[in-house]
């Protein structure tokens, strides 16, 4: 299933994030060593890279998980490091993260793990409204029978999907996906990749998402963007990557086996 | 910098490390303060706390209350015997088990169960992310989940101090209506003979103490785990050691300064 939708840069969008000149180390280990990036409204980015470059440090970064040490960052037209507290949680609401990990509240049902966000942060909302949401972004990701489970007794991709849900819930302008498919089988991969697409054809987001799995990055991605020591390579469509001179992205390329 | 492994490097890491842990602790504590009066005041998650601090200790501290007064007060018995003074008894028990055995018996048996629950739970949310998770939804986990707690444990180990006298004097009571027939009426009004408001001011304050204590520190050593699920047997460990270790700092304080304001 290839991707065949106009793409978003071409219909001159505006930027939501723009990335320049960043640089982060933890102690003695220089992690991103100048990115620049530049994400359009309604794009899907892929970040690929090897395990331990630094992307997820990239995402946190972007939600403001972690301080940057040199480099303006500027997400939804603001500058993140000058960001008060309440203002950054404003803009925070404005993004949805899905993490590697999943993190899902494990004192807490799947229903109060995707109501949590919402009753937290909307004042005066009636049960109704809540339930209706829940079931709304359960329904997106295809688990509406397991609004009562607790999240240890589901699997690892339900899981996944059940943080991509909590993610979705207040319906936000950009997504930050941190290996969406990372260990999970090709069906469900695939189920995935079909719903990073809905939510950007549904709600027109804009979505970064971070993978080692080329399908992933060839069925939604507009561009693709590598990560290797500290940089990023020069970004492109998928089939210009594929057929690159470029050794690093070969390398990278030549251990997946898709045609 | 290149790391120096030579024995006076190590000390100097050590020494340097633990300063660095004083200052993160008395930060952790000005957090505390600056948001605790600040809305949102989450009274629900408040609630929940409080009942699971209460009631996972209940059962502990009525067993050890009740075993520690039945046994204070037959090994006590001896001695006063031996000067004739088995009726001063229930006196002896009373200023014994309100000024002291109540409040740091039950700081002690919170310390082990709700500091270590306090600290796993939060270093293995910390570890899994789920923390972070909050983060990004724009809910501030130090005051969902620290300032919660630290109030739920400051409001509910005093109430558990109180029980703890209570079931102690009970079985205090039981030994010595065995012994001598005493009844009941008399034996809390021997018991309650010598104390006085300090006293119970002073039981009370000390427990609020150390539930502000226990809850601190579970909290503190949760929620800054390091990364791992060795962090998370780490965390609870040492918030059990260092609040029972400040439990027992704190006590020898106060009854300094409860003896002083006693003979002011
Ligand atoms: N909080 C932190 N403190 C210290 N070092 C960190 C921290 N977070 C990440 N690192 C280091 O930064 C580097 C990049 O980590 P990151 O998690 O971004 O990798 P990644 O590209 O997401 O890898 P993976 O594909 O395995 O998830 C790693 O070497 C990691 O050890
Ligand atoms: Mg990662």
């Amino acid at each position: 299933m290839e991707k065949t939708k106009p793409k978003a840069v071409e219909n001159q969008a505006e930027p939501v994030i723009s990335i320049l000149g960043l640089h982060k180390s933890f102690g003695k280990l220089d992690v991103l060593k100048g990115i620049d990036l530049t994400v359009y409204k309604g794009e899907n980015v892929a970040v690929l890279g090897k395990s331990g470059s630094g992307k997820s440090v990239l995402i946190k970064i972007i939600v403001g998980l972690l301080k940057p040490d040199l480099g303006s960052l500027t997400v939804l037209e603001k500058k993140v490091e000058k960001l008060t507290g309440k203002e950054l949680d404003e803009l925070r609401l404005r993004i949805g993260f899905s993490f590697q990990g999943s993190a899902l509240y494990d004192s807490m049902s799947v229903f109060q793990n995707l109501a949590f966000p919402l009753t937290m942060n909307v004042k005066h909302l009636d049960k109704q409204k809540v339930k209706e949401a829940v079931e709304e972004a359960l329904e997106a990701v295809g688990l509406k029978d397991k609004a009562e489970q607790m999240p240890a007794e589901l699997s690892g991709g339900q899981r996944k999907r059940i943080g991509i849900a909590r993610a979705l819930i207040l319906k936000p302008e950009i997504m930050l996906y941190d290996e969406p498919t990372a260990g999970l089988d090709p069906i469900t991969s695939a189920e995935i990749n079909e719903l990073i697409n809905e939510v950007q054809e549904k709600y027109n987001t804009s979505s970064i998402i971070i993978t080692h799995d080329l399908t992933c990055a060839k069925n939604t991605c507009d561009r693709i963007v590598m990560l290797v020591e500290g940089k990023f390579l020069p970004s492109g469509k998928f089939d210009e990557l594929f057929h690159t001179d470029n050794q690093q992205v070969k390398d990278f390329f030549s251990y997946n086996f898709i045609q | 910098m290149i790391k120096d492994h030579t024995k006076k490097a190590v000390i100097s890491e050590r020494i340097d490390e633990y300063f660095l842990g004083v200052y993160g602790a008395y930060k952790f504590v000005l957090r505390f303060f600056k948001e605790v009066f600040v809305p949102p005041y989450h009274f629900r998650a408040i609630i929940t706390q409080s009942y699971e601090i209460g009631i996972k200790s209940l059962a502990l501290i009525s067993v050890t209350g009740f075993i520690i007064g039945i046994v204070f007060t037959k090994q006590s018995r001896t001695s006063l015997e031996d000067f004739g003074a088995a009726s001063w008894l229930p006196n002896l028990v009373g200023i014994a088990i309100i000024r002291a055995l109540g409040p740091v018996l039950t700081a002690l048996i919170c310390a082990g169960k709700v500091g270590s629950s306090i600290g796993a739970e939060l270093s293995s949310m910390k570890v899994t992310e789920q923390i972070e998770a909050m983060e990004v939804s724009a809910i501030n986990p130090f005051k969902y989940l620290v300032v919660t707690r630290i109030v739920a444990a400051t409001i509910m180990v005093p109430l558990l101090a109180m029980y703890c006298v209570f079931i102690g004097l009970i079985g205090s009571y039981i030994n010595v209506h065995a012994a001598e027939t005493t009844s009941f009426t008399v034996f809390f009004k021997d018991a309650f003979s010598s104390i006085t408001f300090i006293d119970l001011f002073a039981a009370t304050a000390k427990a609020t103490v150390y539930g502000f204590t226990i809850g601190i520190i579970g909290c503190y050593k949760g929620f800054n785990a390091t990364k791992g699920t060795h962090g998370v047997g780490k965390a609870a460990n040492e918030a059990v050691v260092l609040a029972m270790f400040l439990v027992f700092l704190e006590e020898v304080i106060i009854v300094q300064v409860s003896n002083w304001v006693r003979n002011y």
